[in-house]
């Protein structure tokens, strides 16, 4: 009785909020786009009419390759900006996890307090660098700006991982003979596997569905899933079809979500 | 312990990686030229306008709105679920709490995009469909704030309550509240953060009458970037660090583990 006073509010307005709402998003991906955009009725009045559900939507999809390209070069960009971000995040991290108990809070939240400044802020804040420098438009201008917004996101995990190492193994493995290359690389950089594996998830899954950067930093060429979601639904108003992209993407996250939990788990197994 | 100088170096670059972008935005609102390519003089002219400009004010007035009552809604739900996620083993609410914020913010927008004008007509888009789907998103981040603060506490003291005779209520209300306090107030200001700061998810759901005040920024950085951007980012930056400050004055332990 307790427990459905206690659970029951939130389960009703998620399950209308966002279940129902991802179920209609799974079924408009199979059904026809209206005349005038959005979405044909799934029960046709008028013979001729497109109406009922249909494969079209996903047929399109693998049979033009420009989508496949698109997702790719999704893929390319996330993974750009996971390393990136984990090379400029890991001397900070590593950093932090090595300073005194009473410094470590405070070098924690400077790295968190830019990210208190609105996401458009920060995008805006390059615009504003990057546009001087005829660097904007480009490329370039995207990662920057993935990694400027995501770079948190990395190391926040890694720190709490890098946190947890037993100092005692870099003194076991220097008087073992181990230099301090091979402290890093053999001691401190296998132990951090699950923190790297954890914080590539947190920064690979939002740049997918990016479209304001790409839109605000990049050219035309720099589009990618998240613009062509973006604009099925508010440009061409073609709903289906924005469904079906918005589909393949969830299963494009779940797919590296998934990736990333499992090598998580066997970083920590052998650690 | 082992900081060498090319580590110090490193972060010191990183740290400064983090920092200048948002020194050169303020930098430049108080610049006195149209362009931000050079400093030209002192002025505070771009915030009188900001002031003037009676759009940005209503954008003020509904991002205000639609963060005070999104907020408001997700920590109620919020702290439910963050209750009931802790005190019982369900799989199927951890999932519908957690789903929403784990995902690439567009497609809870596209989802209730669809939903909204699908059911409810193309006119449908409004202060509220905004707010309804800022409480979907703000309430997993409540949850986990509240679960986390339940999960370090002795449930001896609820066991306690029980057996000198208080009722379920009772013991809500006079030794789970009270304990899990400095969690839900963290939950809510971390709401009232999210729901004010967000962009992707309002731009899907709030159709063309409720501006707020990022999109607001998008709209003009769309259309021509003036220094008015910066000093309206630079007011933000100030109102989003207030709260932090307050945060971490009401409720410090609940704020380190925020994430």
């Amino acid at each position: 009785m307790t427990r459905w006073l206690v659970s029951g509010p939130p389960f009703l307005f998620l399950l209308v909020f966002f279940l129902v709402p991802s179920l209609i998003m799974v079924v408009a991906s199979f059904r026809y786009p209206g005349e005038f955009g959005a979405l044909a009725p799934i029960f046709g009045t008028q013979p001729g009419e497109d109406s009922g559900l249909t494969l079209e939507n996903y047929q399109v999809f693998f049979s033009d390759s420009i989508y496949v390209q698109i997702f790719a070069k999704s893929f390319g960009v996330a993974a750009l900006t996971t390393l990136v971000c984990l090379v400029l995040a890991y001397p900070v991290a590593l950093l932090i996890a090595r300073s005194p108990k009473r410094h470590r809070d405070l070098m924690v939240l400077l790295c968190v307090l830019p990210f208190a400044s609105n996401f458009l802020v920060r995008v805006y804040a390059w615009m504003i660098i990057l546009g001087p420098l005829d660097l904007l438009f480009s490329r370039f201008a995207v990662i920057v700006g993935m990694v400027y917004v995501h770079l948190p996101f990395m190391i926040l995990p890694l720190y709490t991982n890098l946190e947890k190492h037993d100092p005692t193994l870099l003194d076991a493995a220097q008087d073992l003979g181990a230099n301090a290359w091979d402290r890093f690389w053999r001691v401190t950089f296998p132990l951090s596997l699950p923190g790297i594996f954890s914080g590539s998830a947190l920064v690979f899954i939002p740049v997918l569905g990016m479209f304001a950067i790409p839109e605000i930093l990049g050219g035309k060429d720099d589009w990618l899933v998240g613009n062509l979601i973006k604009e099925s639904f508010l440009g061409t108003r073609d709903w289906p079809f924005g469904s079906m992209l918005s589909i393949m993407l969830t299963i494009a996250v779940l797919l590296i979500a998934g990736l990333a939990a499992s090598l998580a788990r066997r970083g920590m197994s052998r650690a | 312990m082992r900081r060498s100088p090319l580590l110090w170096a490193a972060a010191l670059v990183v740290y400064a990686f983090l920092y200048i972008p948002l020194v050169v935005v303020v930098i430049f609102s108080f610049n006195d030229s149209k362009l931000s390519a050079e400093w030209v003089g002192f002025t505070t002219d771009w915030y009188r306008k900001l002031f003037e400009n009676e759009e940005m004010l209503a954008a003020a007035v509904n991002s205000l709105v639609i963060a005070i009552v999104a907020a408001g809604l997700a920590t109620v739900l919020g702290t439910m679920a963050g209750i009931a996620m802790h005190r019982y083993r369900s799989k199927i609410l951890p999932f519908m709490v957690l789903t929403p914020i784990a995902m690439p913010e567009i497609l809870l927008g596209v989802a209730l995009l669809i939903f909204f004008i699908s059911t409810f007509g193309a006119e449908s888009l409004s202060l509220a469909t905004v707010i309804v789907a800022h409480t979907t998103f703000c309430i997993g981040f409540v949850a986990i704030i509240v679960r986390a603060r339940l999960a370090g506490m002795d449930e001896s003291i609820f066991e306690a309550a029980r057996d000198l005779g208080a009722t379920p209520w009772q013991t809500f209300r006079l030794v789970t509240l009270p304990l899990i306090k400095p969690g839900i107030i963290a939950g809510a200001l971390m709401a009232f953060t999210l729901s004010i700061d967000d962009f992707v998810i309002t731009f899907f759901t709030a159709g063309a009458g409720v501006p707020t005040l990022p999109l607001t920024i998008y709209t003009m950085i769309k259309i021509a970037v003036t220094p008015e951007v910066n000093a309206l980012s630079t007011l933000l930056m100030l109102i989003t660090l207030t709260m932090i400050v307050i945060a971490s004055r009401i409720a410090p332990d609940a704020i380190k583990g925020k994430g």
